[in-house]
């Protein structure tokens, strides 16, 4: 039996959050997290989460398993629980809406700000932007990103200022957008990132390198940012 | 863009340099002094090395970076952790409490260092 120890809070009839002891039987099997969770669903219909795909494509489940951020439905027990233990608690700096939902709205101004969208005011050709190979590859690493949020709410700076740190997972977009070919508002972009909030609150902890699903490095693309706002002002 | 004008130079990348900058010019200082000490010192020595202009500008531009530097880091520091968002009012009041005392105790340390430096 896995001890699952789980975070519950519902505003409507519960004062304050508390953990929930959940024994839970695996069959002996290497489940997924997101296994566990509908298993745990499927004897208290309350247990509250946001879930889609289930297979690491959507980005909806992102949860704190065992201290560390992640997708549910990819993550195999066997890479998270210790001891026979397995804590859930909801991405840790956004505020709960319920169990482990919590409210993405600030994540998602942050993304906002970055115009994650191409600009172009060049008349449009009559089939497409080109781009040569070589442009298209300085998008690798960057396009993949699901916004799941699980690098954001692993940053100590997005944390305390999820206000004014654009925090990681905005910065990648910024960067897709920066490193363009067929953009062409590098400028604009630049100019609005250059505060001591919106990048420069990156001290470089890396831990959000170290929980993203899709094995993607916001660190470096944020350093490639820096680097071109110090191009632009020297 | 996020405005904030109690930072160094109101420019994140500015606040980022001058950290960089005033961090070499410390280190520099730092090896520099260890080197002396170690290479061994007496009253005399010491006191002809720092009679010496080149010593007293070194020795204030290492005050001045730490002043910089200590500012830029502390700035960050109170920014994180005394804010309106997690005190509430309280958070600016302690905050610009606290930037005030980190001012004055360098704007101190530095007119005091000049003196020293220069008075002896
Ligand atoms: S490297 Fe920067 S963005 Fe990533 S977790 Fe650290 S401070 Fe946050
Ligand atoms: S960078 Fe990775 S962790 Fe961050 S939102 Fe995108 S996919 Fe998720
Ligand atoms: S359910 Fe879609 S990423 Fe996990």
């Amino acid at each position: 039996m896995l001890q699952v120890s789980i975070y519950r809070y519902n505003p409507e009839t519960d004062a304050e959050p508390y953990m929930q002891d959940v024994q839970v039987d695996t069959g002996g099997k290497d489940l997924m997290v997101l296994d566990v969770l509908e298993l745990i669903k499927s004897q208290d219909t309350s247990v509250t989460y946001r879930r889609s795909c289930r297979e690491g494509v959507c980005g909806s489940d992102g949860i704190n398993m065992n201290g560390k951020n992640g997708l549910a439905c990819i993550t195999p027990l066997s890479e998270t629980v210790r001891n026979n233990k397995l804590v859930l608690r909801p991405l840790p700096g956004l505020p709960v809406v319920r169990d482990l939902v919590v409210d993405m709205s600030m994540f998602y101004t942050q993304y906002e700000k970055v115009q994650p969208y191409l600009q172009n005011d060049s008349p449009a050709p009559a089939i497409e932007r080109l781009q040569s190979p070589e442009d298209r590859e300085k998008l690798d690493g960057l396009y993949e990103c699901i916004l799941c949020a699980c690098c954001s709410t692993s940053c100590p700076s997005f944390w305390w200022n999820p206000d004014r740190f654009i925090g990681p997972a905005g910065l990648l977009q910024a960067y897709r957008f920066l490193a363009d070919s067929r953009d062409t508002a590098t400028e604009e972009r630049l100019a609005k990132l250059d505060d001591p909030f919106s990048v420069f609150r990156c001290h470089g902890i890396q831990n959000c390198v170290n929980v993203c699903p899709k094995g993607l490095n916001p660190t470096r693309a944020i350093g490639h940012i820096r680097n071109m706002l110090l191009s632009r002002a020297t | 863009m996020v405005t904030a004008i109690t930072s160094m130079g109101r420019s994140g990348l500015y606040d980022w340099m001058m950290q960089r900058v005033s961090a070499v010019i410390m280190l520099a200082y730092f090896i520099f002094v260890t080197c002396v000490l170690l290479g061994g010192v007496d009253y005399a020595s010491w006191k002809e090395l720092y009679s010496q202009t080149w010593m007293r500008i070194f020795s204030l531009l290492a005050l001045l970076s730490m002043g910089l530097h200590a500012w830029v880091g502390l700035w960050a520091v109170f920014t994180d952790y005394l804010t309106e968002r997690l005190m509430g009012t309280t958070g600016n009041v302690l905050r610009f409490a606290a930037q005030l005392a980190s001012a004055l105790v360098m704007f101190t340390y530095v007119v005091w260092g000049i003196q020293i430096l220069w008075g002896y």
